[in-house]
């Protein structure tokens, strides 16, 4: 078949169709359209047609994983989509002096990894009992998906929630996101207060967050518990905005004064992100 | 006919409560005897510290008449709460309006460590004793009594019935979250011992054998109930009344064995703040260590002593005649 084996259950995930390639399931991130195959000796050669698909086959899974490691998707040759550790924009000094280079360092290096480690292991785990059609264990690992898969989302928009001073981190939103906050809270002080009050609110761990009603086209400030995602708030909500208020965010740095931690997390906010969400939601 | 018993007349100046001697350490704190009328004193709450002068006074001279109605029960009490302010006012007969933000009136007080701070070392640090009895503890507890000072429901409590009480049934009161975490800490320091871990021995040791098979078994399901926990909780051994055997439970956040009824034994905290400074993010080492150098299975087994008189784990051994 090839220099790998792709039985006939993997290949209906993974889709030969010429140079591209399709997958199950909606990827977090828009993705180029086809990967780029280098020249391959083999193109002219009609008698290695066969090997030709293959090998343009296994180049493309290549580039796609590599591609993939970028965008924080990766997929393994059974069709199984894992996750891996996205790439942080900044360094991890550059938050200071709002947010410690420590305590980035930990939170993405150790935190969110276990987060996707766990959640991958979880996902093998649900895929065999899937495929063996053992429903209690499918439904035993719901919490762990949802406890580290949450972790893994939620992280992954925290660290595009944060940008340095020097490149905007701290600038009040202008635009329609900037009005719609005024109209819905009176003020941007009045916003940051009351996400200051909430976050100081949270009773253990959690997130607060900054959300946007799709169907309502209002602005919401919500909380959840532990790793639990906006949307388990409300299936139409839209995060723009989220604070990891679970110690380990803040600990080394505030120690137990979560309020201080709120206050000057503020200054490194990339409102220009959630505006970019805003306006794809809100044109 | 009896002839009527005799009473001796006893001098009423042997009920009144022994005043706090002057020279003493003006920061000693008040002692436990003095019984407030609470209710009837009117509560104004701009008046925080003349409420607290009234008590004081009335306590001296009602200490005779013993109410069979609600009395505070005050353990050790805060160090903040500054005595020798109050005698000072006092004497003045005034007070500043400014000085009562930093006033709490206290209902329930900060328990110490049966520990010296650093005697834990270097399985868990002086500076994370600090931390988390010094601020997170003391922090529960003063948000504790300022929420109870608004109530006028929740009085007279120990500090396990508040926690059921406000618990509510799975519907907890917005004071649970701080009187479960007090009553949690408490329990925590005292699970602890300078020079701990090891293992249980005699009673204990046999109980944890019929209920997990083998020591190392129970230790294995409390590490691995310790990482598998969400989020904030604990981790219990707890003896289980209706089952009537020993269990590991894990609870999140503030909740703990006592509102259902069960009886826990020893408790580890996996709150992030007590490890953090000292294991980062390594849970898994620091419930290790807890387990191999901390757990004090000396109050565990005092606790299980305890335990046994309210849960009946073996049949008698009545000899068939």
């Amino acid at each position: 078949m090839g220099w790998f084996q792709i039985g006939p259950k993997q290949a209906q995930q993974v889709k030969i169709s010429g140079l591209g390639l399709k997958f199950k399931g909606t990827p977090e991130k828009p993705r180029p359209a086809s990967p780029t195959v280098k020249f391959s000796p083999f193109v002219h050669c009609r008698r290695h047609t066969r090997l030709l698909q293959s090998s343009m086959a296994l180049r493309t899974l290549i580039t796609r994983k590599s591609l993939g490691l970028g965008l924080g998707v990766s997929q393994s040759v059974r069709g199984l989509q894992t996750v891996s550790l996205p790439d942080l924009p900044y360094d991890y000094g550059a938050l200071e002096p709002a947010i410690s280079g420590e305590i980035m360092k930990l939170h993405h290096q150790k935190h969110h990894q276990t987060y996707i480690t766990n959640y991958n292991k979880a996902l093998e785990q649900l895929h065999e009992a899937m495929e063996k059609g053992d429903s209690s264990t499918v439904v035993k690992l719901q919490g762990a998906i949802k406890f580290n898969g949450g972790g893994h989302v939620n992280h992954s928009i925290f660290w595009k929630n944060l940008t340095p001073v020097h490149e905007g981190g701290g600038e009040p939103p202008k635009g329609s996101l900037g009005w719609a906050i005024d109209t819905h809270f009176g003020s941007m002080e009045a916003l940051v207060a009351k996400i200051n009050s909430e976050g100081a609110a949270v009773q253990g761990s959690g997130w607060v967050w900054l959300g946007l009603d799709k169907d309502l086209k209002k602005l919401v400030v919500e909380t959840t518990a532990n790793q639990d995602p906006l949307v388990t708030k409300g299936p139409n909500l839209v995060p723009l905005l989220g604070i990891d208020v679970w110690e380990h965010a803040y600990y080394l740095q505030y120690k137990n004064v979560r309020p201080d931690y709120l206050k000057n997390v503020w200054k490194v906010i990339d409102w220009k992100y959630a505006s970019e969400v805003y306006e794809k939601e809100c044109p | 006919m009896e002839k009527p018993c005799q009473i001796k007349s006893i001098p009423l100046s042997s009920f009144r409560a022994a005043k706090p001697e002057k020279k003493q350490n003006q920061h000693a704190p008040a002692p436990v005897r003095y019984t407030y009328k609470y209710r009837e004193i009117p509560l104004q709450r701009d008046v925080g510290l003349a409420v607290r002068e009234e008590k004081e006074e009335m306590g001296y001279c009602c200490n005779n008449s013993f109410p069979a109605s609600s009395h505070v029960l005050l353990t050790d009490l805060s160090q903040r709460w500054k005595c020798p302010k109050l005698q000072n006012l006092r004497h003045k007969g005034q007070f500043h309006g400014s000085q009562k933000a930093s006033k709490v009136l206290a209902f329930y007080g900060l328990k110490a460590p049966p520990y010296k701070l650093d005697a834990l070392e270097p399985h868990m640090s002086r500076r994370t004793l600090e931390m988390h009895w010094g601020d997170h503890h003391r922090g529960y507890v003063e948000g504790l009594n300022k929420q109870l000072e608004k109530d006028d429901i929740l009085y007279g409590h120990t500090l396990d019935e508040l926690v059921k009480v406000t618990y509510n049934n799975g519907n907890p009161l917005p004071e649970f979250n701080n009187a479960a975490q007090v009553w949690n800490h408490d329990f925590f320091w005292e699970s602890m011992q300078p020079g701990g871990g090891d293992m249980p021995r005699l009673g204990l040791l046999e109980q944890i054998e019929k209920d997990f098979g083998s020591f190392t078994n129970f230790k294995e399901k409390f590490l691995e109930a310790a990482l598998t926990l969400f989020g904030s909780g604990w981790v219990w051994l707890v003896l289980k009344r209706n089952e009537r055997c020993l269990a590991v439970v894990k609870t999140s956040n503030a909740i703990n064995p006592i509102v259902w009824d069960d009886i826990p034994i020893i408790s580890l905290d996996v709150w992030e703040h007590a490890y953090y400074l000292d294991y980062k993010n390594d849970k898994g080492k620091y419930a290790t260590v807890f387990m191999n150098h901390l757990v004090s299975w000396n109050a565990a087994a005092a606790r299980m002593a305890r335990a046994e008189a309210f849960v009946n784990l073996g049949e008698p051994k009545i000899p068939i005649a």
